[in-house]
């Protein structure tokens, strides 16, 4: 890559991904919030601000940690942990609700909504929101909320109303259409903060710009500790706001590999997945054009993987470029594979993923032994597991 | 002259107003809607907006949403909503058809091979409720080389500027969405509408129609003084979803209703 990275264009779009795709009524809060957006990401109050919440309140910088034992046994590659599972409230999720939510109190917004799969974004927003006394409504999928109960009752706790949303697949993407369908009945008062690096523009740049801060930190601190840059990082992807955040400050680094790991399910070959970038095709929801999973009809399927905040049929659209530029690549990994993940992160290292996060771990533990010892992952460990204790408890067939 | 913009010159004419009414392709059943459309043109509508299902219809409420679910439970799809308004077309080439529903199903079919399809199925107008004029220019530019009007919708935040850009890009008709909010929504300000319609006009001569909160008889005589059009949707739909064990009846009650809003209507300038 000769020329700087330098994506999105104005109008958000990532060569044909992303964009504009909304109904009207939300086109006048969108230029709003694009405008609030370009105005303070180059405030230096604003910015002094997001960084005094990130160190103070978020806990960061998040250690990057090397994974001494895990790599020994592995046998290749020397593997570092981005440690975002140790930020406030368990997950990357709080580096964006933090911001976003800065931004609605600029705009005296006094009403956040968010959409949440597993629930890691719907608490990191009810956490922020609740910080600055704004009332909270999180849409919830309610498959979601039954199998993330814990999540749920954090948000209550936390003064955020959650609604269980009984429509569709009563997913994630269920949630996202009923966040919509509030936001444009409240566009006056109300703030939409969307979790991922979805949604129209500006939401993907602008979750992006705030996610970012976990590849800045983990370039200086790889710096820092092994003296040079990463071979391979390797990140989780639903829509994929760890793994932008990680990659972004990397891109215009030819050397490092980027590699997104969708959830692939009970199998890509079964139909029973989550992962639009290796078997999805482009086409449009949501506000942006990205790869679907959809039908020949071009209706929405429903997705599946043993981990909610990966089961989404769409992808954030710089993911989409990312894939079709070669810049990054993009795997996937099953439920069962993810399950090996999960343990052997605990056993090795005593730190027990979330099981998103897992996905990420499970592909490492084949990228590894392929590389040589002097090389170096570095792998998100987007969060914790905590939240995954009943699911994986259910899936072993032992009652809490 | 294309059929829509025939018909609004035919109703100034008389000085009356269009009556437009919206059901989803397929609901409740595929079988149903050639015939309902029928008569809805016997009760006296003058454009009939037909809903393409969408797994995904996040403009719409939960009455439309789960007319979209009911039809696409029955494996409706464009393709077979283009061949439903074919059918129509066989016994009437009058009454405008204008296709609504969202992108993505679009997309999947691929944009020159829709406006074929919907050429072919003699469609009059299109509108993609996630297609604003930002994006919109390919699809159109296809659409109107084929004579199908590409329809978009304002909202009452619409600036001066988005007026003008839905004038320089729609043709045949503007969608006018009254209030914010999903369809099926809340109540109509009858002085902030007027207020909306005053702006929109200044900068437009495409008739306006008029949606979302339109319930009946009266809310349509109200909404017609206001506008060139008169969109029921929500309203209709109900009545086929409290009647999903005898279509014929809901048949019966949404010609009733049109009928009434019809009576009301052409009793405004009279």
């Amino acid at each position: 890559m000769t020329e700087k990275y330098n994506m999105p264009d104005a109008r958000g779009h990532f060569g044909p991904y992303g964009g504009l795709f909304v109904a009207e009524t939300l086109i006048p809060p969108i230029q709003d919030l694009n405008a609030a957006y370009q105005q303070y990401m180059n405030d230096p109050e604003f910015i002094a601000e997001l960084d005094a919440d990130l160190q103070h309140y978020v806990g960061r910088p998040s250690p990057l940690y090397y994974a001494e034992r895990w790599s020994r046994e592995l046998g290749g590659a020397q593997i570092y942990l981005k440690r975002e599972d140790l930020n406030h409230t368990g997950s990357h999720k709080i580096n964006n609700t933090v911001g976003q939510a800065l931004l609605a109190k600029r705009m005296g917004k006094t009403r956040i909504i968010a959409e949440t799969g597993a629930g890691q974004h719907g608490v990191a927003t009810a956490t922020v929101a609740a910080r600055l006394g704004l009332e909270c409504v999180v849409y919830m999928g309610a498959v979601d909320v039954a199998r993330q109960s814990l999540n749920v009752y954090r948000m209550k706790l936390l003064g955020a109303t959650v609604v269980a949303v009984e429509s569709g697949s009563k997913t994630l993407k269920d949630a996202l259409n009923e966040a919509l369908r509030d936001w444009v009945t409240n566009v006056d008062n109300t703030f939409y903060i969307i979790g991922t690096v979805a949604g129209p523009h500006p939401y993907p740049a602008m979750v992006r710009d705030f996610q970012a801060i976990i590849g800045r930190e983990a370039k200086q601190q790889c710096l820092a500790q092994a003296g040079r840059l990463p071979d391979a990082l390797v990140a989780c992807v639903g829509g994929g706001s760890n793994a932008i955040g990680l990659f972004y400050p990397f891109i215009d680094d030819e050397s490092v590999k980027l590699i997104g790991v969708e959830a692939a399910g009970d199998g890509v070959e079964t139909g029973r997945h989550s992962a639009p970038l290796c078997a999805g095709k482009p086409g449009v929801l949501h506000g942006n054009r990205t790869y679907l999973m959809a039908d020949e009809d071009g209706e929405i399927i429903e997705t599946h993987s043993i981990s909610a905040g990966l089961d989404y049929p769409g992808v954030g659209p710089e993911h989409a470029w990312l894939k079709d530029t070669g810049r990054a690549q993009y795997v996937n990994i099953t439920d069962n594979e993810a399950l090996e993940g999960f343990h052997a992160l605990t056993r090795m290292e005593g730190i027990i993923p979330a099981l998103e996060s897992a996905h990420a771990m499970a592909y490492t533990m084949k990228l590894a032994p392929t590389m040589c010892k002097d090389e170096i992952i570095i792998v998100n460990l987007s969060g914790r597991g905590d939240k995954d204790m009943q699911t994986m408890a259910k899936r072993e067939g032992i009652e809490l | 002259m294309s059929r829509l913009a025939a018909t609004f010159a035919e109703l100034e004419k008389t000085g009356r107003k269009a009556l437009i009414p919206f059901i989803t392709a397929g609901d409740p059943n595929p079988d149903f809607t050639v015939p309902m459309m029928h008569a809805m043109v016997d009760a006296g509508v003058n454009v009939i907006e037909l809903g393409v299902p969408f797994s995904d219809p996040m403009a719409d409420g939960p009455v439309i949403q789960r007319a979209s679910e009911r039809a696409l439970a029955h494996k409706m799809s464009l393709r077979k909503t283009l061949a439903i308004a074919a059918e129509f077309r066989k016994i009437n080439q009058t009454t405008p058809v204008v296709l609504m529903g969202y992108l993505n199903p679009i997309e999947a079919m691929g944009y020159e091979a829709f406006a074929n399809a919907a050429q072919t199925a003699d469609i009059d107008g299109v509108l993609t409720v996630d297609l604003p004029p930002e994006e919109a220019e390919e699809c159109t530019a296809l659409l109107k080389a084929r004579g199908i009007d590409p329809i978009f919708l304002l909202a009452p935040n619409s600036t001066d500027e988005r007026i003008q850009k839905m004038d320089a890009l729609g043709s045949g008709y503007i969608y006018y969405v009254s209030l914010k909010g999903v369809t099926g929504a809340g109540h109509l300000n009858t002085t902030d509408v007027a207020n909306k319609l005053q702006q929109i006009k200044a900068h437009t001569t495409l008739p306006i129609g008029i949606g979302f909160g339109v319930k009946d008889a009266l809310t349509a005589q109200t909404v017609a003084a206001l506008g060139d059009g008169v969109v029921v949707g929500s309203a209709l739909i109900s009545k086929i979803e409290a009647n999903l064990d005898n279509p014929e009846h809901a048949k019966q009650e949404i010609c009733e209703l049109l009928s009434a809003m019809r009576l009301a209507m052409d009793s405004v300038g009279a």
